[in-house]
């Protein structure tokens, strides 16, 4: 589904990605894993179009298509999402009329037709339920006033609706207590499913007992250093990133 | 002839053309604000208080006063498109600065309670109108004497002590000119009695394509525990030159709301002033301006604290783009009375092309020691973040950026306490980014 070839990034003239290589097959999940400032978070915001992040090399395909070459909206609208590590408050703007008008231009890209108000407010009320959210939400504005638990909540159900092919966590479970972390989950885990993939960035294993890895990568440098199953990202937890980046040392 | 001379000059059709009004009260007024006129010259950026704004394409053009050239006409059908609709309101409607009858709604008002035509009300009601016109606001430009002299009608609201006016005013002031380079004076009237209350809608239209000049003074009194919501919203032709005063006075207990909200006019200027005359006196200034070519919006503000325990709190807030111009100065006073004050100023800027440019001044001059006053400026561009975080759903960059601009705005506009008018002024934000972007391309 996404093929990621040598990959490399700039941000502020300074290069954070040196040349990523990474596969995902639709079903998978695949937890990218490192120490801070290792090129994680740039990794997403580039995948998915940030013109802050210069792409410098390498190319990235999804589902045949160059990546690349799309604007942020057309990769949502080819089923790229992001949920932000800090979503963003737009006072004046509705919860509602924002996934509104998103899911519509999604569907009016893939020729569906628009949902009627019924119908869309409908399957927003369900898919806040599934996440344990206060119907009241769907009317405040986005993100306004929310605390950190209910953004990451609203990231979830931004997914949920807008069903996207490949979904990309940027360090989601960062500052949520293990209740908000086990309904977040639950939501990923509702929506997983054989057409669908995902790439976990998370800076700690505790996420990853909740939605369980395929595939472990380390980034250390804006290298991917080690790959492996949830066993690694185990293994890491209780050995921390210094025995890997000596190993890496001694490589090189 | 220069404009001066030509002003000096009409004179003369302009009193032929009055008929019996060149016998009323205001005709004194008239005469004696031509007299300051001739003493005064137009301000030029040597004038402090219009440094940041060059009227010399104003000053150059002679705009023909309403009263002196043919009456424009227009049928209901034709000014519906004008108005806010969805909510129900007493309807005025005046074109180029002068009442038309027949396009206006003005249905069960309360005993005692005077909304109309100047015009008209210098004659049924003399006393009252002369008791606050030109009192309030006194002539302190040449534009302020213009205005006087060819004052021939406007905006009166009188409500009595006591009396709540339920329905909203809406008053439409339609500038066009067809044929020549026109003048509009309105001269506004607003008095509220104690314990009264009255919602004003101030919505300039224009459809001209020839430049005009809408020259308005407002005066506002507001008497103990009485409150006025006025929202101007100003959408002249690109073509306009708008300038209005706005000159309020206020007793004690009272609020003022005042919106002054901007979208149209190649030069606009208001000047909004408000004298805080009594204790626990509440004023809150909110302004809009998203312009954009070569628009230029210059605000002028003056929170006069002259008695303690009062509050004011302004926010205004501009949106730029392309060459526009955006000036804001705000000045406080806190006179040595005027202990315990609280009063409160922000001016916030977005500028969305390079060209773009705002001069903002705060102007604080404060002689209690037991006060609390803030101000703040700031001016920036969207935030890329934000906008990345719209368009990461979906949303195509243009639409995204009208909702980040909504949201900007939304801290003035989500004070607005009718709520048709609030969407419709969201709509106008919409519709002009949307011409902005077309413009662009």
């Amino acid at each position: 589904m996404l093929s990621i070839k040598n990959l490399q990034a700039n941000v502020d003239g300074k290069e954070i990605l040196k040349g990523i290589n990474l596969e995902v097959k639709a079903g998978e999940i695949h937890a990218i894993m490192g120490p801070n400032g290792s090129g994680k978070s740039t990794l997403a915001n580039v995948l998915t179009g940030n013109k802050s992040y210069e792409v410098t090399g390498g190319e990235v395909f999804f589902e045949s298509k160059n990546l690349l070459e799309m604007d942020p909206e057309t990769r949502a609208r080819e089923g790229m999402f992001l949920a932000f590590q800090y979503p963003i408050e737009i006072p004046g703007v509705s919860n509602a009329t924002f996934l509104k008008t998103a899911l519509n231009e999604v569907r009016k890209y893939h020729g569906e037709e628009e949902l009627t108000p019924k119908e869309f407010l409908t399957m927003l009320k369900e898919k806040a339920k599934v996440l344990g959210m206060d119907e009241t939400m769907i009317s405040r504005y986005v993100n306004v006033g929310f605390s950190g638990g209910e953004k990451k909540r609203n990231e979830i159900l931004q997914m949920l609706m807008l069903k996207p092919k490949f979904v990309l966590l940027d360090e989601t479970d960062s500052g949520l207590d293990i209740d908000a972390l086990k309904i977040v989950s639950s939501g990923v885990n509702i929506y997983k499913n054989p057409n669908t993939a995902f790439l976990v960035v998370t800076h700690y294993q505790r996420l990853l007992n909740y939605i369980v890895p395929d595939f472990v990568h380390v980034l250390y440098k804006g290298r991917i250093i080690k790959s492996g199953t949830k066993e690694l990202a185990l293994e890491l937890e209780e050995r921390g990133y210094d025995w890997l980046i000596a190993e890496q040392a001694e490589v090189v | 002839m220069n404009s001066k001379e030509f002003y000096i000059e009409s004179f003369k059709t302009y009193e032929s053309k009055l008929n019996g009004d060149s016998k009323s009260f205001l005709h004194q007024l008239r005469k004696d604000a031509l007299k300051q006129f001739r003493e005064t010259n137009f301000p030029t950026l040597r004038n402090e208080e219009w440094k940041y704004t060059d009227i010399s394409s104003i000053v150059k053009l002679n705009f023909t006063p309403a009263i002196n050239s043919t009456p424009e006409r227009f049928t209901k059908e034709q000014i519906n498109k004008f108005l806010f609709k969805d909510f129900d309101c007493h309807l005025l409607v005046f074109v180029n600065g002068i009442y038309s009858e027949e396009l206006s709604l003005i249905n069960n008002l309360q005993n005692g309670v005077v909304v109309g035509s100047l015009k008209k009300l210098a004659k049924e009601n003399p006393s009252v109108i002369d008791s606050y016109i030109g009192k309030l606001s006194k002539i302190d430009n040449a534009f302020n004497a213009l205005n006087t002299a060819y004052a021939v009608d406007g905006l009166v609201i009188v409500v009595p002590d006591g009396k709540i006016l339920e329905k909203p005013i809406q008053v439409l002031y339609l500038n066009s000119s067809s044929d020549e380079t026109m003048l509009a004076s309105p001269r506004n009237l607003i008095v509220v009695g104690k314990n009264s209350q009255a919602s004003v809608i101030a919505n300039y239209r224009g459809i001209s394509e020839k430049a005009y000049l809408n020259n308005s003074v407002t005066e506002i009194f507001i008497d103990e525990d009485a409150i006025i919501n006025l929202y101007k919203i100003q959408n002249e032709s690109d073509e306009a030159y708008h300038i209005e005063k706005v000159q309020a006075t206020q007793k004690k207990n009272s609020v003022l709301n005042h919106y002054n909200i901007t979208f149209g006019g190649a030069i606009v200027r208001n000047d909004i002033n408000s004298v805080l005359d009594g204790e626990n006196i509440e004023t809150h200034y909110y302004g809009l301006y998203m312009i954009n070519g070569k628009q230029h919006v210059d605000n002028h503000t003056f929170v006069d604290h002259a008695k303690p325990n009062c509050m004011s709190n302004e926010l205004y807030k501009g949106i730029l783009d392309d060459n526009a111009r955006g000036v804001f100065n705000g000045k406080i006073i806190v006179r040595q009375d005027a202990q315990k004050t609280n009063a409160y100023q922000q001016n916030k800027t977005i500028l969305l092309s390079k060209t773009a440019t705002i001069d903002t001044k705060p102007q604080l001059e404060i002689f209690a020691d037991d006060v609390k006053c803030s101000h703040g400026a700031t001016v920036g561009h969207l935030d890329d973040v934000s906008e990345f975080y719209i368009r990461s759903r979906g949303v195509p960059q243009e639409l995204a950026k009208s909702m980040l601009i909504r949201a900007f705005a939304n801290d003035v506009i989500e004070t607005i306490k009718i709520e048709p008018l609030k969407e419709q002024i969201n709509h106008m934000i919409f519709e002009h980014l949307h011409k902005v972007e077309v413009g662009n391309e």
